[in-house]
């Protein structure tokens, strides 16, 4: 086992280092220029050409991606075209706000989704069976933004519960943290939830129809014990591998999510990066996501000797 | 109580507490909410000429002249000057007791290291006085002295100018970094600090009150007078989403939004504890930039088809809406409601649009339905709204356009390539320019008709030049006026590019806060908060 989560880390390197290449290549292809940006409407084109030169973007392309490339092997991730600060300074400033955000969405979409899918499955043909799954298709069809404005008009605005938007650290107290990430988490997380309600319930129906649930209930095991610890392991695997697929449809949901609450995360910087051709922010944000993905993947991997002892590596 | 008793009651405190509704406090009138414009990316003024900087920047750095509402420029920094009869020697003496954020007083030096970086970077002015120059230098702690080859009547506009880049005193130290790299410490002499261990680029910027800021005594008026602020901490807090930032306002978590949507501001009129008023009495010039490179723009036939084809009126009511209180016609290039601002030659933009006059002056320009290529940044509202009616306008004067929906990133790029459409160059490209910009020639690079020097389009006319010139020289507000028409009339009769309207924009705060005013930046000065 351990030989494999070796491997498989090692392995990681060289996926990063082609992400990084062709995002690297990408963003010279890209039309958009920087210097353009910063200069503003009213500087001359000699003016912009200055600032490209002291940019160091009038480079050739194999030389600018050598520099980037030198510098990410000793771990720097480079300056910020726009603000002069450190790359590795400005994602770490914005961590805090999207793993937040993304660990709330989890634990919700998570607590909520597989009791759901459990109790349709369990409930299969009923009302309730029916009512769970109008509940999916409704949170897979709303865009995350339209819930998101029609949860802060609610929440936030009609009701005066919650701010419509904003971040609070977790070390200036719980209950302000939760009531700035309360909304987003919500809105975020409903597709996710959906998409799990849907496998849970599909996985255990085929699991519910198996001998062995048979056999415990014969045996007497209650309805609780049945679902949750003889059918809801076995049926876990499948579930782990789209949490593990949907981390990815998480990310890309943060960065909407993030512009609607104002949460200064990850997303954002991405975004804000994108528009402002910032290019070292945005190498280096595709770096992270990438080497995120790639770990979450490795996780998943590893999930499943914990639910499933005979898949072994 | 029974376990179930017992997690009924802590899940209702728990969902009571995090509901509690917003609720003010004393602490709370001590601090300013203020949602700009835009993201406040980076600090340095002269290195980028962004206007969210340059109001960023008005807080930490302190200016030699600042303009009043009436744009005439007020001593600041300085306690007075002398200026010989020819206009080439200007001498300033700084107040006394001015000191930087770390300390240091303000010398005469540090005003020379920041008028050279400024002049290296500020093409409608600061260059214009470096290319007179025969010396700056510091006569002592407190007086400095330009000495000019020729002479320089419009010296304290320029010191004063509120266009970017602004002339902001900074440490030699800083002054010294090169005007093309960006400086990294933010110490100015100004009414307060910034907090650059609390900055979050894209999200937040944090302003502290600096304690041994010394305001002049006349009252504040625009960036002129005392700056006193009435707050501990002004914070800035970037909400990018238009809904979220009038939520933000309307709950109370915000005080001030710099910029709110056209589409937003009738529901935020409505709301009992928001205000809504114009923002910038000087407004906003909308652009129709012409490539004068490329046929059949080049044909100045073919520039004049536009303007006897254009409708500002569809233009402004795309840009802000029925809401006629905030545009006007504008068949001039200077900000109306100005003292130099003239129609003089201006009839082409009047009238009832004529598409048949305009069909035969393209033909008799050689134009055979070639692509136009249009490019729309369709990321900024005001430039997509006048991209979509021009696109509307060609196609009614027969034109073949070229649609190209771009971000302004890309926009921003593509106009500065002179090659011909077809070959990734461009035709017509939308802008606008701020009112204050466009008060008079010198802050007015888009009217510049110097060709390859001058700004996107590279328009070219010797007699447009000759105007400008006569401005600079003009002695008295009678023979600014006449130069000024006279340029006016010019830059019609060449068509430098088509002006699609004046319109102005609002701001909008919480009724507890008083002393806003409208100015073309953010004034902070005066305002209190209950």
């Amino acid at each position: 086992m351990f030989a494999y989560i070796v491997r498989r880390v090692v392995a990681t390197i060289p996926v990063i280092l082609l992400v990084a290449l062709f995002v690297f290549s990408l963003l010279y292809l890209a039309p958009g220029d920087p210097a353009a940006i910063i200069a503003g409407d009213q500087a001359t084109p000699a003016d912009v050409d200055r600032i490209r030169a002291s940019l160091g973007l009038d480079r050739p392309f194999l030389i600018r991606f050598g520099d980037w490339f030198w510098h990410v092997i000793g771990g720097d991730l480079g300056v910020s075209i726009f603000t002069n600060l450190p790359v590795s300074h400005m994602i770490a400033q914005r961590i805090e706000p999207t793993v937040s955000l993304m660990c709330l969405t989890l634990i919700l979409s998570l607590s909520c989704a597989i009791p759901m899918g459990v109790i349709a499955a369990w409930k299969h043909g009923t009302w309730i069976d029916r009512l769970v799954m109008m509940m999916a298709v409704f949170g897979f069809s709303t865009p995350v933004f339209v819930v998101g404005y029609l949860l802060a008009f609610v929440f936030a605005l009609y009701l005066d519960w919650l701010p419509v938007q904003g971040f609070t650290s977790i070390s200036n107290g719980l209950v302000p943290f939760l009531r700035n990430l309360i909304l987003p988490a919500t809105a975020l997380g409903l597709v996710y939830m959906a998409l799990i309600a849907r496998i849970t319930r599909a996985t255990m129906l085929d699991v519910l129809s198996q001998d062995y649930v048979r056999t415990a209930k014969a045996k007497g095991v209650g309805q609780r014990g049945v679902l949750f610890i003889h059918a809801l392991k076995n049926a876990a695997v499948p579930i782990v591998t789209i949490v593990g697929i949907g981390f990815a449809a998480l990310i890309g949901g943060a960065v909407v999510t993030e512009s609607v609450f104002a949460i200064p995360g990850l997303g954002r910087l991405t975004v804000d990066a994108i528009l402002r051709r910032d290019y070292p922010v945005i190498q280096g944000v595709v770096l992270m996501f990438s080497f995120v993905y790639v770990v979450v993947n490795l996780c998943v991997d590893l999930l499943y000797t914990v639910f499933d002892p005979r898949i072994r590596y | 109580m029974d376990r179930r008793a017992f997690l009924k009651t802590a899940a209702v405190g728990a969902v009571a507490g995090m509901a509690a509704p917003h609720i003010a406090t004393a602490a709370d009138s001590k601090v300013l909410r203020f949602i700009p414009q835009a993201n406040l990316a980076n600090l340095d003024p002269v290195w980028t000429t962004q206007y969210v900087v340059r109001n960023g920047a008005l807080l930490i750095w302190d200016m030699l002249y600042g303009v009043n509402d009436k744009l005439e420029p007020q001593p600041q920094m300085v306690e007075g000057h002398e200026v010989s009869a020819d206009f080439q020697t200007w001498t300033f003496k700084l107040r006394a007791g001015l000191k930087f954020h770390d300390g240091e007083p303000v010398r005469a030096k540090d005003a020379v290291a920041s008028i050279n970086r400024w002049m290296a970077r500020d093409s409608t002015m600061g260059r214009p006085i470096k290319q007179r120059l025969d010396a700056l230098e510091a006569l002592d702690d407190r007086t400095f002295r330009f000495r000019l080859n020729k002479p320089y009547p419009k010296m304290l506009f320029a010191l004063g100018k509120s266009s970017t880049p602004c002339l902001f005193v900074m440490p030699e130290r800083i002054a010294a970094t090169d005007p093309f790299k960006q400086i990294s410490e933010y110490v100015g002499s100004g009414p307060m600090r910034f907090k650059k261990d609390e900055w979050v680029p894209g999200a937040k910027a944090i302003f502290e009150r600096f304690g041994d800021y010394v305001p002049r005594s006349e009252k504040a008026n625009w960036l002129a007078g005392g700056k006193r602020i009435n707050f501990d901490r002004i914070e800035w807090n970037i909400v990018p989403d238009g809904a979220t930032a009038a939520g933000a306002l309307e709950n109370g978590e915000v005080d001030w939004w710099e910029t709110p949507l056209p589409d937003l501001v009738p529901l935020l009129k409505k709301k009992a504890g928001v205000l809504v008023d114009i923002a910038d009495p000087l407004g906003n010039i909308g652009s129709f930039r012409i490539n004068h490179l490329h046929p059949p723009f080049n044909d100045v036939r073919a520039r004049q088809a536009i303007q006897i084809a254009l409708s500002q009126a569809d233009y402004m009511q795309a840009v802000v809406g029925s809401d006629e209180s905030l545009w006007k016609t504008v068949p001039g290039y200077f900000t109306p409601d100005t003292p130099l601002y003239t129609e003089m030659g201006g009839d082409r933009l009047k009238g009832p649009r004529d598409y048949d006059l305009a069909k035969k002056l393209l033909a008799e320009a050689g134009y055979k339905n070639e692509p136009i290529v249009l490019l729309v940044a369709t990321d900024v509202a005001i430039t997509k709204a006048q991209g979509d009616v021009t696109a509307d306008l060609l196609k009614r004067i027969g034109m073949n356009v070229q649609y190209q929906a771009l971000d302004w990133g890309t926009v921003g790029q593509r106009r500065a390539k002179k090659e011909p459409p077809a070959e990734g160059g461009w035709n017509i490209f939308h802008t606008w320019h701020a009112g204050a910009d466009c008060v008079n020639p010198a802050p007015y690079i888009a009217l510049d008709a110097s060709g390859d020097s001058a700004w996107f389009g590279w328009p070219k006319s010797d007699v447009v030049q000759e105007k400008i010139a006569a401005w600079y020289g003009a002695p008295d507000l009678a023979a600014e006026k006449k130069a000024i028409e006279d340029l006016n009339k010019a830059a019609m009769e060449h068509v430098v590019y088509v002006p699609t309207g004046f319109f102005k924009g609002y701001q909008a705060w919480r009724k507890n806060l008083s002393g806003i005013v409208k100015a073309p930046f953010p004034v902070f000065w005066d305002v209190t908060k209950t």
